[in-house]
């Protein structure tokens, strides 16, 4: 087991959150970074890796300060980033339904929602931010829903009672992050940004304890290129694709993040991960990923399922006393929305009762039958016209005259590189933005909250902390010729060439779905230590077997797609690890992270703040060695801590 | 037909090592498909089964498997993203089809969009067209607040319908002349609709439709094919107000 523990207020890193009140902390801030003239930052080369939302705007917004950006992707095009699939919104305390909305409220709903596991500081920047990024995305041409008299359209989300949240039908990711992505184009046309589409970051370059640069592979020819920079943004996205079964992209994956882990940059709450309530029930062995139905949907949906254990009639004939509206019972305040851990736990529950329905019994309704009767089939078919194609399409189902089956699946994950409030991390010159760090959403993100935090990191925070770090740590100009390129290079090889030379007798996929099955039985929606101390033992004994007994086809040096997946299953079989030795270490329940050894009597998530009310911050000490718990402490001089409650 | 039953089909698949090689169908014979399979994870099937046998995989992109991303191009029995209307490859599901069928599968073809290996092509001439014009230049930092320039509803609508174009390509692969025109006019109508779009709306139709030449695009004729095989539904409409627009920026 890890090594632990310093005393209280030794935190190895300092999260460098300014002083002041809460809510001048930001502007204090802005005020005091160091600038670099204007001149002076085309002297300057970026890289940003990845291109979604944090990436895209990240990119975009440098370019036009002046840098010089060498932009990554692993996808044929910037606007494949995963970012594209978000569907049902975007959050920001606009007030413009006079509700009572304020940044405050946005602030204080967030860090509840996270179930008081984020920095105060961070979470309220993002919420003042909020409102530049409609203004930003409005002006870029995003066609986001309106009312007949030409404003803005709201609706509501999960764990808030105010609509706040900004939507393109349900395809608001699509919509964001073309924005973005014409932003970053707008920038390749002008010269400031050279993109590289379908090339993978295999390493980060650290020279004299600063990260100078990045080792990738162009997915097309094989080749291995170097390039040197004064910053490198991880801008990468999250790791749900551990559990296998997610719904992340197929290629999303945590290499490029875990590299840098190796290299010293400390990973933040590794365990915190977001299982969404409602996406389509896995069908089969074969399936490969599972598929989201928006939260949105919970504004007019209705979640049930019989009272009577092992109901088997169509839920059409069941009549409306014998359905358990479960969520509208427990939590009568919230009703369907209430936060995406609450909803999904309450889930598992109905069906640990043996009331789950469909075919697996791994699934609970979602019913439109009282909304369509209250509204019409047309206006529903306007807010979620394409969902319900989308769930007719993969079911053979039709939403609109039987209700949804949905059950909960790994979509998020909060945990990530750890950074400070500039979101740089451990490793001077690297940063991390969106979904990559850890640092907004605690122990479970609010739903539309994703879009936000990537917006905010990219157009409106590293824009500013990026130039305080060049202004002072004013890198001195370095080549790809450096001894450390062709160190890092070598290794990055070394990994390939072995993984091909196995040519063992199973397939990546074997040892993908097995990992995500202990991931998913042990690591998943209910932890506790027996089952945390066998999957740690069931992984290293997976990830012995990986590297002696994989099938990896093909060469090196052409398209191979097998390849890529391979060198990425074999992060994921250190990552899992290091996630149940995160879960074992929190022993309270907190947000997605629900410790069974620790809850209260009607089986809600009880944390204990005097314990745990820290982040975990790992530090890798090496191969085969048990990575160092540092404690951030979280402190809270804004917000009351409370036993959430959504009653 | 029921979970428990397989399905078995003939797969003819296009091998190709690169642009530079002559490609070739290759005849596969799978007999374990499941009805309730997407059609990408009938083909994660078949390579498991050629990896099993120690053999090279196919390639083919993919990546969110959920019709948004636009990565899958596959032309199935001919038709780009298969017999399924306004659903793209990866939504597509075996039971769309019949036990004892013969498939063919190819990739997009358009001398535009080169051969990168199997099933995967080179689509990066539609990012180029992007660059060109297809964005408003707005400044991080820089806009006004976002309701003060209230667009009716109507017209936020009509935007959209362009706006949700997934950047496939499949209007390139099934129109006889590999025209871009679905994709290029697509983006110009979104911004011709909206108040944003103004400033910059007569360079950008220009620039944009003489990117798309520049690539090898061909012209459009109105065979219409593109919009039958669009996996959003995108409108041709869009390609007569992008030859509108062109118009009125030339005059």
């Amino acid at each position: 087991m890890p090594t632990t523990e310093q005393p209280m207020n030794t935190f190895k890193w300092d999260s460098k959150i300014p002083s002041g009140p809460l809510g001048e902390k930001w502007s204090n801030h802005k005020n005091n970074v160091k600038l670099v003239n204007p001149n002076n930052k085309r002297k300057h080369n970026i890289i940003v890796v990845g291109t979604g939302l944090a990436g895209a705007s990240a990119a975009a917004s440098l370019a036009e300060l002046g840098y010089n950006v060498d932009a990554f992707c692993i996808q044929d095009s910037a606007r494949r980033a995963h970012s594209i699939a978000a569907q049902g919104g975007i959050n920001a305390a606009k007030n413009y339904q006079n509700d009572g909305d304020s940044v405050w409220r946005l602030f204080y709903d967030t860090i509840k929602g996270g179930d008081y596991r984020s920095r105060e500081a961070n979470v309220h920047r993002l919420a003042e931010v909020s409102n530049n990024i409609i203004d930003q995305c409005v002006a870029q041409g995003v066609p986001f829903a309106r009312e007949y008299g030409g404003t803005l359209s709201n609706r509501s989300f999960g764990g808030a009672q105010l609509s706040r949240t900004f939507y393109a039908r349900g395809q608001t990711g699509q919509q964001l992050l073309l924005g973005a992505y014409s932003a970053l184009m707008k920038g390749v046309n002008s010269g400031k940004i050279n993109m590289y589409a379908r090339e993978e970051m295999l390493d980060l370059v650290v020279i004299d304890g600063v990260a100078r640069g990045i080792i990738t592979r162009n997915l097309v020819t094989g080749e291995i290129n170097r390039y040197a920079a004064d910053a490198v943004l991880l801008c990468t996205g999250g790791y749900g694709n551990v559990y296998y079964l997610s719904t992340n992209a197929k290629n999303s994956n945590v290499t490029a993040a875990w590299r840098c882990y190796k290299r010293g940059a400390a990973f933040a709450n590794p365990n915190f991960t977001q299982i969404h309530p409602t996406c389509i029930p896995v069908s089969g062995d074969y399936q490969s990923k599972l598929t989201l139905m928006s939260e949105s949907l919970r504004n007019d949906g209705r979640v049930w399922v019989p009272k009577k254990v092992g109901d088997k009639r169509h839920p059409n004939d069941i009549p409306d006393d014998e359905r358990d509206y479960y969520l509208e019972r427990i939590y009568p305040s919230f009703g369907n929305l209430v936060p995406r851990d609450v909803a999904s736990r309450n889930a598992k529950y109905v069906c640990d009762e043996g009331r789950g329905v469909g075919e697996t019994g791994l699934a609970v309704y979602l019913d439109f039958r009282d909304a369509i009767k209250r509204d019409g089939e047309n206006v529903i078919r306007d807010k979620y016209g394409n969902l319900f194609d989308m769930y007719e399409k993969i079911t053979g189902e039709n939403p609109y005259e039987v209700p949804m089956r949905i059950f909960p699946a790994v979509h998020y994950t909060m945990g990530g590189l750890w950074v400070d409030y500039n979101l740089m991390t451990t490793v001077p010159g690297l940063f991390a933005l969106g979904e990559a760090n850890f640092s907004d959403h605690g122990a479970n993100r609010l739903g539309a909250s994703a879009l936000m935090q990537g917006l905010a990191d990219g157009y409106f925070v590293i824009p500013y902390t990026l130039g305080d770090y060049i202004a002072s740590a004013k890198p001195d100009k370095i080549t790809t010729d450096h001894k450390a390129f062709e160190e890092t290079e070598r290794e990055a090889v070394a990994q390939l060439d072995k993984l091909l030379k196995i040519k063992g007798k199973k397939t990546i996929l074997d040892f993908h779905r097995q990992l995500g099955k202990v991931m998913w039985d042990k690591v998943g929606m209910a932890r506790n230590e027996e089952g945390l101390k066998e999957a740690i033992a069931e992984i290293r004994e997976m990830r012995a077997e990986f590297w002696e007994n994989v099938f990896v086809p093909g060469e090196p040096a052409t398209y191979n797609k097998y390849l890529e997946y391979a060198n990425r299953v074999a992060d994921f079989l250190e990552l899992g690890e290091l996630m149940a030795v995160d879960a074992l270490d929190r022993r309270e329940s907190c947000g997605g992270h629900f410790r069974e050894e620790s809850q209260t009597p009607e089986g809600e998530a009880q944390r204990d703040d005097e314990n745990f009310s820290y982040v975990s911050v790992w530090e890798f000490m090496g191969l085969e060695k048990d990575p160092v718990l540092h404690k951030e402490d979280l402190i809270f001089e804004n917000v009351k801590l409370t036993q959430r409650s959504y009653k | 037909m029921s979970n428990n039953e397989t399905m078995s089909l003939t797969l003819k698949i296009w091998r190709q090592k690169n642009q530079n090689t002559k490609g070739f169908f290759e005849e596969h014979k799978m007999d374990d498909v499941n009805p309730h399979m997407s059609f990408l994870e009938m083909l994660d099937l078949l390579n498991e089964h050629l990896m099993q046998d120690q053999k090279e995989p196919i390639e083919f992109d993919h990546d969110c498997r959920e019709g948004i991303c636009g990565s899958c191009n596959l032309v199935i029995n001919g038709v780009a993203h298969g017999p399924e209307m306004r659903t793209a490859a990866c939504q597509l599901h075996m039971r769309k089809f019949n036990d004892g069928d013969t498939i063919t599968i190819e990739p997009w073809r358009a001398e535009a969009f080169p051969m990168i290996k199997d099933l995967v092509v080179d689509r990066s001439a539609f990012d180029r067209i992007m660059s060109a014009g297809g964005y408003v230049s707005v400044g991080t930092g820089n806009a006004p607040d976002a309701n003060a320039i209230p667009i009716p509803k109507q017209q936020a609508d009509q935007a959209m319908d362009y706006a949700v174009c997934i950047g496939c390509g499949a209007c390139v692969a099934s129109c006889p002349n590999s025209s871009a025109s679905l994709f290029t006019g697509a983006k110009i109508s979104q911004f011709a609709n909206l108040p944003q779009g103004e400033p910059e709306r007569k360079r950008r139709v220009v620039a944009m439709v003489e990117q798309m030449e520049k690539e090898g695009f061909g012209d459009c004729s109105n065979y219409a094919e593109c919009e039958a095989v669009c996996p959003v539904g995108i409108s041709i409409s869009a390609i007569a107000e992008m030859r509108r627009e062109y118009m009125k920026a030339l005059i």
